[in-house]
């Protein structure tokens, strides 16, 4: 701690941070642009002068910039020195020389930091009376829309996009007063996290592309505390609303989780939400091939009683996509032994050894942002860019950490970004990634292994013996086998605080009970450290807490006639299991109900399909791959833009289901009467109650708003329909309020925020004002309530015997020397059930290819770029696809994209033939 | 040894011209020129080392790094790239020892400062004298490598410095175990791609490097970590050649050199460029007189009259005749509101328009600023277009005062370097010595100024 004075108040504030960021902490506002609370200071704006005394007797002083002073103890400054405001006023003028002026039609007006900085500096007139120079725009992609002409040439973009995330396609060209950022030449962003431009530039010239096709001003959409669906991350987000559309997303600033950046697939997969073909109304179907027919409510819920009713038996599946509190409504519908979790069987055995490793692996699982902590890395069977997206950029921190280390050999403060990465280059700590293909992290990697699943699962053994000869060893360990583990093992012992990463991608229990030996391992040889396990979906962590039967069970259940009715909760089987099992099993349902907000290949074999609320419009909550059970909140209720749809949460109608079924008269049940229904039938679950205040919560007696005080339109954006205004929606879920009346402050600490705004603070800069000092944590504590903790103790190792080789599930399928196993390769875009129904994520997706090894490809007779189809022709969905024939690949397996090929199994034996017909 | 330069086809022969006679210049009170010879002929190995070449090097290899530092710290060579620093002071504060790996020794050979023309001088016709003293600040500062940074433009200077680094090598002056020492270091030329700012030490060090030349933050410094993350050292091409000398001869001889003339010592290559008879270099004493200087060049040319002028580059501020008499050393110039820089004059006669001049000035600069920090990459562009404004005479009212808070705008520790404060110096002192040629510019009738100037 060090004592500062600032305009003749003395404070306390953090030494080590500079002057901004506590002067910023304490709430006292100084303008700037180009320091980042994630990026550090560079000193090029200019705009955070201060004057600076040296001592109590200076009364001359001189102006510093603020981000470049550190606040040390003593430290005297004035922030409303006339000279001082003089020169802000004086860097805003030059900012706005170039400026095109164009806040009307552009995309940030309204939350956009440079007009706010213009604004606090009152500058007003413009004295330039000459020209302007003008720019060329790029196209960049489906994402990101780019203005060069309203640049200020603060060097955010590049430092956020090459420094921080590691891309390489965005550069600055140019010097003087005509630097320009953009791409060498025009096309697709390349990095997976080109979205966060749209919030780290601080004025329009990267704005959300997405969001233009259907524009609204900040201050007239509606949000509420959102949690990404889109893998199992658990990111905070901001879905803003209009017209009963989600019109984008934004970062949620969360203190442990996200921080201030999201993925790509996060911010522009929300398309599904809007698609105009989901299901709005209960609809029936009689019979394969017939016309659907739209029913009510009451209908839908009596007809669908009534069928289940005269059946023998009923079995629910649940989904790893849906809430808890959905997934629980459908449990105590049909009965837990009737109950599936959705889940393949093989899946669900990692995510089940998962948490058991969560628990009993010895070492605790960091948050995301604990994890730029660690000061090594070993990555066992993932590519986590791709299979959790914004977890990779954590990752990346962890590997750049290094810096931090390096200068605090020589006395350079953390915040210090330029002269950290010139003392660094490219020294980072050690990141060991044992994955088949090219990983995005593999620039800052000090080693990939390139190996199937068996030979990752053996180098983690071999990994754990090296650092704990307790551990049981691999036999046959090869000359270069061994040299890795012991390179790896000696980095993570020489390390303070190591990490583990692993998970299901590869769905090989074998990988994941290496991962726990080398976390045993190291727990017990006394190090600190962390152990970090990637679920595939939302809620993939919540559904095996909740507990059930993997999907396969059920499948087996319909097929041997033990049972003849199916609710399926927000799931598509075919994505999970091939075809053909779910084809022959759905055959065998005499009734099949599906809840869904999407059409899929199982909605379609409906008898009644009733739509269910998306994300945006329900409440629930998810479990995260921490175990952070996460609260997300209806943003609008559908029925106000649209009164003629039905669509209510999955939990609501499966409730009132329940109800109906036992003839009971339908009770009205609420958010927190199904958080507390779900919390009280599992034990495990418990603590989701916690997860979020209760619908009860009011601040100063105000529910919080879900809008921002200046929307406009209220009375007349239904006029349209009737000219009477209707009563805005009443929100019997929660504490927030359909209104701009409400509690939208930041002086209370609160969690829960659905958009960040504060007088003179439009941008996402204003996160600053809710946060207990600026990057640190939310002031009212970061939101969410962990559910799994580590038991002390180490559990006992897992045996290489015992897991080696149960990989070759289908090897007893072996007349076929030709074919090769499937190993699927998950990806940000086009990976992902629902975010590939949205448009921009569609043409974001990489046209897909099949992986060989070379000598593969040689012994089959492909060369790279020919055009082959999976299995036998007869198949009716043969895929054709262009052979990549990779060097360092492991030989025997297939590499395919996932969410390519719906219901294909991990390890399913594949059979390649030449296209028929030849190339299109 | 070949005597002179092959002479490259098609290519214009231009030789900088040191005004000293052979006769005039001796080992005791020359120390940068008494081996040049009058047919401006290369001194190559053979000559140089007849003429007490490599002593210093063959004397403190074998001696304490840190003594070196020490006698430069007595001497008080201060850097003559125009900052003024002190070299041995700078020495003393690279890290060294421990696990710090062994750095960079860098010149900075990129005169790119208008009206320089010094450092050409040395490197063309005497390349080893700043090999050697390279070499004593690599021992002094336990580099590993040395670059020379030179300014693209000087070929000349390229291939006499590499055939020179050349016939060090083989001669066992450079490479592993330099004359038996022990010591382990060679040097490469890097020619620039002609950015003025890769003069300033740490954009030099990010150009190097392969990035855009822009400054660095300080601290850290470049003897903390410079190149590449490692501690480096930067110095300018005549500071580096004053080393030898200092080396040898002592501290106490180097002072002594300047006489009473001030509290500076050793000598300077001074210069002097604009209509005088005799434009060219001469090696003085420190504090010499700017009335001595432009004496030695035979005064004015053609019998114009001297109206200002700028005592080392055109970064430096406008003094007026009146200073002439005053010694330019760093800290008497820097009291009148000016800087000794480069130590090369510029004289602006009476018939010269100050307005078109700054406008010229300013162009440079603005021409040249990086583009990183705000007030110079917008700031001084906006001077460029009120100075053609007023030199149209289309200026208006409150130009010259906008003129007055831009330049204060760009003062030092308002900018992240100090190209901007160096576009200021020269404005602001022109504002203030000739303001009224800057109100000779301002229109009456300002309705008809606002598109006439082409932005």
């Amino acid at each position: 701690m060090a004592t500062i004075h600032v305009d003749g108040q003395s404070y306390e504030v953090n030494g080590a941070h500079n002057l901004l960021q506590a002067c910023l902490s304490l709430g006292l506002d100084i303008p700037y642009f180009c320091w980042h609370p994630a990026m550090g200071s560079v000193g090029a704006c200019r705009q955070c002068a201060v004057r600076q005394y040296k001592d109590k007797d200076d009364d001359q002083g001189m102006l510093v910039m603020s981000c470049m002073t550190p606040a040390s103890d003593q430290t005297r400054i004035d922030i409303e020195d006339e000279e001082a405001k003089a020169f802000r006023a004086s860097v805003v003028e030059w900012l706005m020389i170039n400026h095109p002026h164009d806040c009307p039609v552009c995309e940030e007006g309204g939350h956009c930091h440079l007009q706010d900085m213009t604004v606090m500096t009152a500058h007003d007139r413009r004295r330039y009376r000459f020209g302007k120079r003008t720019r060329r725009n790029q196209n960049l992609g489906p994402f990101i829309a780019h203005e060069m002409n309203r640049c200020i040439t603060c060097y955010r973009c590049v430092r956020f996009y090459n420094d921080y995330a590691g891309g390489t396609d965005l550069g600055a060209f140019g010097t003087k007063d005509n630097v320009y950022f953009g791409r060498y030449q025009e096309g697709t962003l390349e990095s997976p996290f080109s979205g966060n431009l749209t919030e780290v530039c601080p004025t329009g010239v990267f704005t959300d592309q997405s969001h233009s096709e259907r524009y609204t001003r900040k201050w007239d959409m509606q949000f509420a505390p959102g949690i990404c669906h889109q893998c199992s991350m658990g990111c905070n987000i901001s879905p803003g609303e209009r017209y009963g559309e989600i019109r984008r997303i934004e970062n949620r600033y969360h203190g442990d989780v996200n921080g201030y950046f999201l993925c790509d697939r996060g911010r522009f997969g929300y398309g599904y939400v809007n698609r105009a073909d989901r299901p709005c109304l209960p609809e029936r179907r009689d019979g394969p091939g017939t016309e659907p027919v739209n029913l009510g409510v009451d209908d839908a819920l009596v007809q669908v009683s009534d069928a289940l009713r005269h059946s023998r038996r009923i079995i629910g599946i649940g989904s790893p996509r849906a809430s808890l509190e959905s997934n629980h409504q459908l449990q105590a519908l049909v009965g837990e032994g009737n109950f599936s979790t959705g889940i393949e069987d093989r899946e669900q055995a990692c995510l089940e050894l998962m948490i058991h490793l969560q628990r009993h692996a010895g070492l605790p699982t960091p948050t995301p942002r604990q994890i730029e902590d660690h000061d090594a890395v070993l990555v066992l069977g993932e590519d986590p860019v791709q299979s959790a997206g914004r977890l990779g950029l954590n990752l990346r921190q962890a590997a750049l950490s290094r810096a931090q280390a390096l200068g605090d050999t020589i006395g350079i403060p953390e915040w210090n970004a330029e002269a950290l990465k010139t003392l660094a280059q490219d020294r980072y700590y050690p990141l060991f990634i044992a994955w088949p293909a090219p990983t995005d992290l593999d620039d800052v990697a000090e080693a990939r292994y390139a190996m199937d699943p068996d030979g990752i699962a053996r180098l983690g053994f071999a990994v754990a013996h090296a650092i704990d000869p307790a551990a049981p060893a691999v036999e046959h360990l090869t000359t270069v086998e061994s040299e890795a583990a012991h390179r790896i093992a000696s980095a993570l012992m020489g390390a303070e605080q190591p990490l583990v990463v692993s998970g299901g991608s590869l769905a090989s229990e074998a990988v994941l009970q290496a991962a726990g030996n080398v976390a045993r391992a190291l727990s017990r040889r006394a190090k600190k450290g962390g152990l970090v396990l990637i679920r595939r979906e939302a809620n993939s962590t919540g559904l095996s807490l909740l507990g059930g039967h993997p999907l396969d069970w059920a499948m087996d259940e319909l097929v041997h006639g033990h049972a003849d009715a199916l609710v399926i909760l927000e799931n598509d089987l075919y994505q999970r299991l091939p075809v053909e099992r779910v084809g022959s099993a759905l055959a065998r349902a005499e009734t099949l109900i599906v809840l869904d907000h999407q059409r899929t290949a199982t909605a379609a074999q409906a008898n009644v399909l009733l739509p269910a609320a998306s994300f945006a419009e329900s409440d629930g909550t998810l479990v995260n791959l921490e175990g952070r059970a996460q609260r997300f909140f209806q943003v609008y209720d559908p029925g106000y833009m649209r009164p003629e749809t039905r669509i209510h949460e999955s939990w609501r109608w499966l409730h009132a289901l329940a109800a109906n079924l036992r003839g009971e008269q339908v009770s009205e049940i609420n958010l927190d009467a199904a958080v507390r229904a779900c919390a009280d039938a599992h034990p495990e679950l418990a603590g989701m109650v916690g997860a979020a205040p209760d619908s009860h919560y009011r601040i100063d007696g105000l529910r919080l708003a879900r809008e921002p005080h200046r929307y406009s339109g209220r009375t007349s954006m239904r006029a349209n329909q009737n000219v009477s205004e209707p009563r805005v929606p009443q929100d019997p879920d929660s504490a927030f309020a359909h209104s701009m009346e409400g509690y939208s402050g930041y002086h209370e600490a609160r969690q829960q925020v659905p958009f960040a705004w504060a007088p003179g603070w439009n941008s996402p800069q204003a996160w600053n004002k809710f946060t207990d000092e600026v990057g640190g944590h939310l002031r009212g504590g970061d939101p969410g309530a962990c559910l799994i903790h580590p038991v002390p103790g180490q559990g006992s190792y897992s045996s290489p015997v015992q897991n080696l080789g149960s990989q070759n599930l289908e090897s007893q399928n072996p007349e076929s020397t030709d074919a090769l196993r499937a190993l699927i390769l998950p990806r940000l875009f086009g990976g992902e059930e629902t975010s590939s129904r949205a448009a921009p994520i569609q043409q974001r997706t990489e046209p897909p290819g099949v992986i060989l090894s070379p000598a593969d490809a040689g012994r089959l007779g492909f060369r790279s770029g020919d055009i082959v189809q999976m299995g036998e022709s007869s198949q009716d969905e043969a895929i054709a696809l262009p052979v990549l024939a990779q060097e360092s690949w492991p030989q025997g397996w297939a590499g395919l994209p996932a969410g390519l090929l719906a219901g294909l199994l991990p390890g399913q034996l594949l059979t390649l033939q030449p296209q028929i017909g030849g190339a299109p | 040894m070949s005597q002179s330069i092959p002479s490259q086809r098609n290519s214009v022969r231009y030789r900088t011209r040191l005004l000293q006679p052979e006769a005039e210049r001796y080992s005791d009170t020359h120390p940068l020129t008494w081996r040049l010879r009058d047919d401006r002929g290369v001194v190559w190995l053979e000559e140089y080392l007849r003429k007490e070449g490599y002593q210093s090097v063959r004397n403190a290899l074998d001696g304490d790094p840190q003594a070196i530092i020490a006698v430069m710290k007595d001497a008080n060579v201060r850097g003559r790239g125009g900052a003024g620093f002190s070299a041995g002071l700078k020495w003393s504060l690279t890290l060294q020892g421990g696990d710090m790996p062994r750095g960079y020794m860098i010149c900075n050979a990129d005169e790119m400062e208008p009206g320089t023309f010094k450092d050409r001088l040395l490197m063309e016709q005497q390349p080893h004298l700043l090999i050697e003293g390279m070499i004593l600040g690599a021992y002094a500062n336990n580099s590993r490598f040395g670059y020379i940074f030179l300014r693209g433009e000087y070929v000349e200077s390229a291939r006499v410095l590499n055939q020179a680094l050349t016939e060090a090598r083989e001669a066992g002056w450079l490479g592993d175990d330099i004359n038996g020492s022990g010591f382990d270091f060679d040097i490469a030329v890097h020619t620039g791609a002609g950015r003025y700012i890769c003069g300033e030490e740490t954009a030099l060090i990010n150009s190097l490097e392969g990035k855009r030349a822009n400054p660095r933050a300080k601290p850290p410094f470049p003897g903390q970590s410079g190149a590449w993350g490692k501690p480096s050292v930067v110095n300018n091409v005549e500071t580096l050649c004053n080393v030898p000398a200092v080396v040898l001869k002592g501290a106490e001889w180097y002072q002594a050199l300047s006489g009473d003339r001030t509290d500076d010592g050793g000598t300077k290559l001074y210069g002097i460029s604009g209509p005088v008879e005799k434009p060219g270099l001469w090696e003085l004493p420190m504090g010499t007189t700017g009335a001595e200087i432009l004496d030695r060049a035979g005064g004015m040319r053609d019998g114009r009259q001297l109206k200002a002028w700028l005592p080392g580059g055109a970064s430096t501020g406008f003094l007026l005749p009146e200073h002439l008499d005053l010694p330019l050393d760093f800290d008497t110039v820097g009291q009148e509101g000016s800087r000794l820089g480069t130590g090369l004059m510029t004289v602006v006669p009476q018939q010269q328009g100050m307005v078109a001049l700054m406008r010229n000035l300013e162009e440079f600069f603005a021409r040249e600023s990086c583009g990183w920090c705000t007030p110079c990459r917008d700031g001084l562009p906006w001077t460029v277009k009120l100075l053609r404004g007023l030199e149209l005479g289309r200026g208006e009212a409150g130009d010259i005062e906008l003129l007055d808070k831009l330049a204060a705008d760009c003062g030092p520790g308002l900018t992240f370097c100090a190209h901007a404060p160096g576009a200021a110096m020269p404005l602001q002192t022109a504002l203030k010595h000739f303001r009224h040629e800057f109100e000779q510019g301002v229109c009456e009738t300002p309705a008809t100024a606002v598109k006439a100037v082409k932005g």
